[in-house]
């Protein structure tokens, strides 16, 4: 019989973080900013067919960066968790509190339990009657959970480009200027031009279900 | 039943994973109803639906009256539902099951669109209705029958269709117009010599008012508009560019006439 090498939980949980950290940095990164009306999600993608950003529920958006297949499973996961609670409840009982929690829990089982970590980021984004009712959440590879204000960025550049975004942010902005402040954080944070954006927004404006895809030509049209 | 919920997320599925209705059965959460054999249940029931295509697309309406016997159950009772934002749902049977029915069908429309990131077919759709319907057999067997219509602006080949059900699944494509429920033969029999290929969106709404004013002439348990109580048939729109609900206000000079012209 082979004893397995002994490996202090430390050592374990420090290379399974790195591991995954490797992963995420070498990801594009995406911004979620606040404004008047909503909340705008601005990804560097330049692909067309494949989608970092989705619609989960009427007023909850999900945008994952890392592993497609990874962040693919666990933004499938979160639509069928929401279709459930507001199937066997209410649609006003689906929150992007309680599917922030239930990927928390499920990328922190998911950290602990396997022997390969999930190489992703994702936020979660809820936009409310007013500014001060919406939400944005950050969910880390090993579960832990953030809750962000006004402005929230994941993937390999995030903390550089949200401090860009937020030095540009301004409470009560038209989605426009919610647009040029995400372009222009990117910028900066990257030093260089986007290959291609994907955007969306939860916007008040849409009705009951908030989730809208925006073309290439609404990033740049005067407001 | 177990409760889905344990805080992790749903993570695995049966395949192919982007239907709603798969998913809750999974969970074992389906809607059921367990009749013994034998008994009779009385429930309450819709009756009038129809349908009616139009250049633009298709204008699906209904009665708002839900009979249980010779009693009148509610008399606002919704059974025109918009399905998603290209087509809709006509209900007539068994109003409970029809209703659950009709919310566990959105909501399937709605999960495949978010899990696939397109929307169904029209005939997709339909097909799947009628799988529903299919379900339901053993329930209609002991009385309690569902029979849906189904409407809606088809994106691929740019014109409304209709379709209509029978109760064991059977799924039938109608055009230029349908009915479902108590008084449908009556509505047919009025829209087969009042429909015309080249009605605008304004007509045809006119006539699927006229054509229920018809059959609640006829048919008990159909409710025609009641003015008095300001109570209108609903009345949906659907073209290119989604469904739209006609207002009261639109509905009621309408129904005024309609009241006026038929004897």
């Amino acid at each position: 019989m082979t004893v397995p090498f002994y490996v202090a939980p430390e050592q374990l949980v420090r290379d399974k973080a790195e591991f995954a950290r490797k992963g995420i940095a070498r990801g594009r990164s995406i911004v979620a900013v606040e404004y008047a009306q909503g909340i705008l999600l601005l990804a560097e993608n330049p692909s067309r067919a494949l989608q970092k950003i989705s619609e989960v529920y009427d007023r909850v958006a999900f945008a994952g960066v890392g592993k497609y297949n990874e962040f693919e499973t666990l933004r499938k996961a979160g639509i069928r968790q929401a279709d459930l609670m507001g199937y066997l409840y209410s649609r006003a009982d689906v929150t992007a509190m309680g599917l922030a929690t239930g990927f928390s829990q499920t990328l922190g089982q998911i950290f602990s339990h396997e022997p390969k970590p999930f190489e992703v980021e994702i936020l979660i984004c809820e936009v409310g009657a007013g500014q001060a009712d919406s939400r944005m959440f950050r969910i880390t590879y090993d579960g832990t959970l953030h809750d962000q204000r006004d402005v929230a960025a994941i993937g390999g550049k995030s903390e550089a480009l949200e401090t860009a975004v937020r030095s540009r942010f301004r409470e009560g902005m038209t989605r426009q200027e919610a647009i040029e402040a995400a372009i222009g954080g990117f910028r900066e944070a990257e030093g260089r031009e986007s290959e291609g954006w994907e955007a969306a927004v939860l916007d008040t404006s849409n009705g009951r279900r908030a989730f809208h895809r925006l073309k290439p030509e609404d990033l740049t049209a005067p407001s | 039943m177990r409760v889905p919920f344990d805080r992790v997320l749903p993570m695995d599925v049966p395949l192919p994973g982007s239907s709603f209705v798969e998913l809750l059965a999974s969970v074992g959460s389906s809607p059921r109803w367990e009749v013994p054999v034998g008994s009779v249940v009385n429930a309450p029931e819709g009756t009038t639906v129809l349908a009616v295509q139009f250049v633009d697309g298709v204008v699906m309406a209904g009665d708002r009256q839900a009979t249980e016997g010779h009693l009148v159950a509610h008399r606002t009772i919704q059974k025109v539902f918009q399905a998603d934002r290209h087509s809709a749902v006509a209900i007539a049977g068994t109003a409970g099951i029809a209703i659950e029915m009709v919310r566990l069908f959105q909501t399937e429309l709605e999960h495949y669109e978010k899990i696939e990131g397109l929307r169904l077919s029209l005939e997709g759709k339909a097909n799947f209705l009628a799988r529903m319907v299919r379900g339901q057999l053993p329930m209609a067997m002991q009385g309690l029958v569902v029979v849906p219509l189904f409407a809606g602006y088809d994106e691929f080949e740019g014109r409304g269709r209709l379709f209509s059900f029978d109760v064991v699944g059977g799924r039938y494509e109608e055009i230029e117009f349908g009915s479902t429920g108590s008084g449908s033969r009556l509505a047919k029999s009025f829209l087969r010599t009042a429909w015309r290929p080249d009605l605008s969106r304004v007509e045809a709404v006119e006539l699927t008012v006229q054509t229920l004013v018809a059959a609640a002439t006829e048919d008990t348990a159909t409710g025609g508009p009641d003015l008095r109580r300001g109570i209108f048939p609903n009345v949906l729109v659907i073209d290119r560019d989604g469904g739209v609900e006609v207002t009261d206000d639109e509905l009621r000079p309408m129904a005024e006439r309609a009241l006026e012209s038929i004897r």
